[in-house]
């Protein structure tokens, strides 16, 4: 009995020691979205290249949506840019825009210089939808599926590696959800 | 003109110099105390909300800046989110509706104060279930301790001990 309490401290230290060693590989930047799970807001806000048209959630259409937060204040979304027109590509999602806190000038020659990916992109000047879902700052993706649940919130900019590997797995499963779905609805 | 006197009128020169270079700089000073924490231009109904918005905003983290709060960081989801804060306190809502509000929207994270709830229990509790531990392992060994002094002696063990202590 004394011998184990003898050993006590040790223990003590080696675990203690485990849990500040696992603390030095941990990323303090990488956060949860708080979102994840639960509806996307509606919202009531023009479109990026017809003010005069408000959109709305249901206006984003497609059964995997992609929203990607943007801005011409924000370095990194240029850097992003090229991928995000080749994502556009993919047929198994829509991509739209969330021009989040911008001055819709730059933001609409941005588009022209760059080309523009998106079904179309939200105007939200005073950044009412990006407090509403979350965002802290830009490029953010967010992936929404078929029934309107935000599924996945990725910050930061998106390229080919960070395609494949955080985003590829999602859709992928989401397409094999929908069709379970369907089946379901079919036996119902 | 004396040398003596030179040196008196460069004296009485340099204290009057002195004093105009002591209100220059006092009033340098005075203009350099500005506030050195983003300042913005709120206008609040009441005293009471004024204080409140002081006090959230430094309960509140900054989701992007991450090691301060809103009221210190400058950044731009900081001053949008002091902004809506503001807004919120102007509607008339009530701390927890804020809190509620912010924590739906960032998580748990933006509480510098962490919620009770099941996920925090260990957070809360483990501290003085630590202490309560530590005090009932010495109260043990204490009474282990006062336990191992009263040895008895057998009438010979007793004998030799005074024996050996008579010795000297």
């Amino acid at each position: 009995m004394k011998s184990v309490i003898r050993f006590i401290p040790l223990i003590l230290f080696v675990l203690l020691g485990i849990l500040l060693y696992r603390g030095l590989f941990l990323n303090p930047q990488a956060m949860p979205s708080a979102m994840i799970g639960k509806p996307l807001p509606n919202f009531d806000l023009p479109r990026l290249k017809a003010i005069e048209e408000k959109v709305g959630r249901d206006d984003l259409k497609g059964n995997i949506v992609l929203l990607n937060v943007w801005a011409t204040w924000c370095v990194q979304c240029k850097y992003e840019h090229p991928y995000l027109i080749d994502i556009a590509r993919d047929p198994r999602i829509k991509l739209y825009g969330l021009n989040f806190t911008d001055d819709r000038n730059a933001a609409l020659s941005w588009l022209e210089q760059y080309q523009d990916p998106y079904e179309f992109s939200i105007f939200d000047e005073q950044g009412a939808l990006g407090l509403d879902i979350g965002v802290f700052g830009a490029p953010e993706t967010f992936v929404i599926d078929h029934t309107g649940i935000i599924r996945k919130r990725f910050a930061g900019p998106v390229n080919d590696k960070i395609w494949q590997k955080e985003f590829l797995p999602l859709i992928e499963s989401l397409e094999a959800e929908m069709k379970n779905a369907e089946i379901a609805q079919g036996a119902s | 003109m004396k040398p003596t006197s030179i040196i008196s009128a460069i004296t009485k020169l340099a204290k009057r110099f002195q004093l105009l270079l002591s209100i220059i700089l006092l009033n340098v000073f005075a203009l350099c105390n500005v506030n050195a924490s983003p300042v913005d231009t709120f206008e609040f109904k009441d005293e009471a909300t004024k204080v409140r918005f002081q006090i959230l905003s430094k309960e509140l983290r900054c989701p992007k800046c991450q090691n301060q709060n809103l009221a210190d960081s400058n950044s731009k989801i900081a001053v949008d989110l002091r902004k809506s804060l503001y807004n919120l306190l102007q509607e008339g809502k009530s701390d927890q509706e804020i809190i509620d509000f912010m924590v739906y929207r960032y998580g748990d994270f933006v509480l510098y104060r962490p919620q009770l709830n099941k996920q925090t229990y260990v957070l809360w509790f483990a501290p003085l279930i630590i202490i309560f531990a530590f005090i009932i392992g010495v109260l043990l060994v204490l009474h282990k301790r006062s336990k191992a002094k009263q040895i008895d002696l057998s009438s010979h063990e007793q004998a030799n001990l005074d024996k050996i202590l008579n010795k000297k």
